[in-house]
């Protein structure tokens, strides 16, 4: 594992996978090291984000030789999404795809998730797992406001939006289920690791 | 409590905003220029953290409705209490009903009001930061707005008469250190950063001081995987012109940065305006 400067106050880890990066930042969440006051796991990486306090090149040897557990898929259940398959955008992926409408929903609902990581807006989680036929662009203009709830991919990823915000993800249908609540703590269902399914609800 | 009559061009609330969940996607958030921050509150006897109105760019009138003890840091400014002048860096004395003026600075960008007791709107996730990226924190503040004003029990008496701080330089010279995605560049790319001067663009604000100079040269292709970003960070997209990530930055990013600014230059940065010219050295 291969550890970059980020900075005098942070680390970058590059973990090589996905798979590795949720190892990491299980280990260091379970037994939190001193002077870290962010843990942040990327697509193949690790940020450490250090106070003022830890010494940097402690923290550089101590990480890649951090024992991280054998097995990251957790006996947790996945967390079970409802999803009203109504979404505006359904039909040019359908037709961007080469399947029916149907089809899209069979396979968006089939597939087991993982969160990536999180980022773009608060609670707001690429969710790793998508079915690849199911792959499709950006749209060439983002939406300047789409409803929180919307069920959305875009590129290798599926995403909830957590709130309302501008976007550019094609929209498959809404979900009812409140990923993201300020008065919760943690305010955020999804978190890096979380396993994720969609489960086709009846039109409300 | 403490009438809002103008905010300027924009005037919001803001505390040391919320570390810790950024694997949530929620930015640090928090003054911009922290040691301005920290020093309007401890001259008022405040914790370092207390609540206070972050400025930008002057203009704004702050009418109090209780007699309150307050001090103004940061981008310097004329400082008029019912129209009498009052330094700046010091603790003043606000009598209920008088009204905090802040005129345009004359160099510098952010202002920061601290009063003893802090501003106590309600906090969202433990902050009382408004981060204009993702929308968590009180709105941006605007004319009628009231703010109360927190007790003043248990704080430290009020012991210095004025703190001397030094001018704001004309064209700052920004420390940074290379990585973590130098080698994303052509081998020329750090002395073009540091070789000649750039020049910050009108679109710039709390999530990032954006860049005109020199285009950076990528050495390689393809797609860097999203990764966790720290504030002081020069991320460079595809234009090849760095934007330095302020208070409320983006959690993740998935354009290479190429160097990340030294702690201590990020309170410089903040203050940097429109149209200002700034160097970078290693």
């Amino acid at each position: 594992m291969k550890v970059r400067r980020v900075g005098d106050t942070a680390l970058l880890v590059e973990t090589g996978d996905l798979a590795t990066a949720h190892r990491m930042n299980a280990a260091l969440r379970n037994v939190p090291l001193p002077g870290v006051v962010d843990v942040v796991p990327g697509e193949r990486t690790v940020l450490v984000v250090a106070d003022h306090s830890a010494d940097l090149n402690r923290l550089a040897a101590l990480l890649p030789r951090l024992p991280l557990a054998d097995d990251t898929v957790s006996d947790a259940e996945p967390l079970e999404i409802p999803v009203v398959y109504d979404g505006e955008d359904l039909d040019e992926v359908a037709s961007l795809t080469g399947l029916t409408r149907a089809e899209v929903v069979r396979r968006h609902s089939a597939g087991s998730y993982t969160v990536a990581y999180l980022g773009f807006s608060p609670g707001f989680g690429y969710l790793s797992g998508l079915d690849p036929a199911l792959h499709v662009a950006r749209r060439a203009s983002p939406r300047k406001a789409v409803p929180a709830g919307s069920v959305a991919v875009a590129g290798p990823y599926a995403a909830v939006y957590p709130s309302r915000s501008p976007g550019g993800w094609r929209l498959l249908g809404r979900s009812r289920l409140p990923l993201w609540d300020v008065s919760r703590d943690p305010p955020s269902l999804l978190r890096p690791g979380t396993r994720v399914r969609f489960v086709p609800e009846e039109r409300s | 409590m403490i009438e809002v009559v103008r905010p300027g061009p924009l005037a919001t609330v803001q505390d040391l905003g919320r570390p810790g969940r950024a694997h949530l996607g929620v930015p640090r958030s928090g003054a911009a220029d922290q040691r301005a921050f920290r020093l309007a509150n401890r001259l008022v006897g405040n914790p370092e953290g207390a609540a206070g109105v972050e400025v930008t760019f002057g203009g704004a009138a702050l009418r109090f409705h209780v007699r309150a003890w307050i001090s103004v840091t940061g981008a310097p400014v004329t400082l008029r209490i019912d129209g009498r002048p009052h330094g700046m860096n010091a603790p003043c004395s606000v009598s209920s009903g008088a009204v905090v003026e802040l005129d345009t600075p004359a160099s510098g960008l952010r202002s920061y009001v601290a009063v003893r007791g802090g501003i106590a709107v309600d906090e969202v996730l433990g902050s009382r930061s408004t981060d204009l990226l993702s929308g968590l924190g009180p709105a941006p503040l605007a004319p009628g707005d009231r703010l109360p004003i927190g007790s003043a029990a248990g704080l430290r008496h009020i012991n210095v008469d004025v703190v001397p701080v030094a001018a704001m330089p004309e064209t700052p010279i920004l420390q940074i250190l290379p990585g973590p995605r130098d080698d994303w560049f052509a081998h020329d790319a750090l002395a073009t950063l540091t070789s000649t001067p750039y020049e910050v663009t009108p679109d710039s604000n709390r999530v990032g001081v954006r860049l005109n100079g020199p285009p950076l040269v990528r050495a390689r292709d393809g797609e860097l995987g999203s990764e966790g970003m720290v504030i002081g960070s020069l991320q460079v997209p595809p234009s090849g012109l760095p934007i330095i990530f302020l208070a409320d930055h983006p959690t993740t990013g998935g354009y290479p940065v190429v160097a990340v600014l030294a702690s201590a230059a990020v309170a410089e940065a903040a203050q940097l305006r429109p149209g200002q010219k700034l160097r970078f050295r290693v």
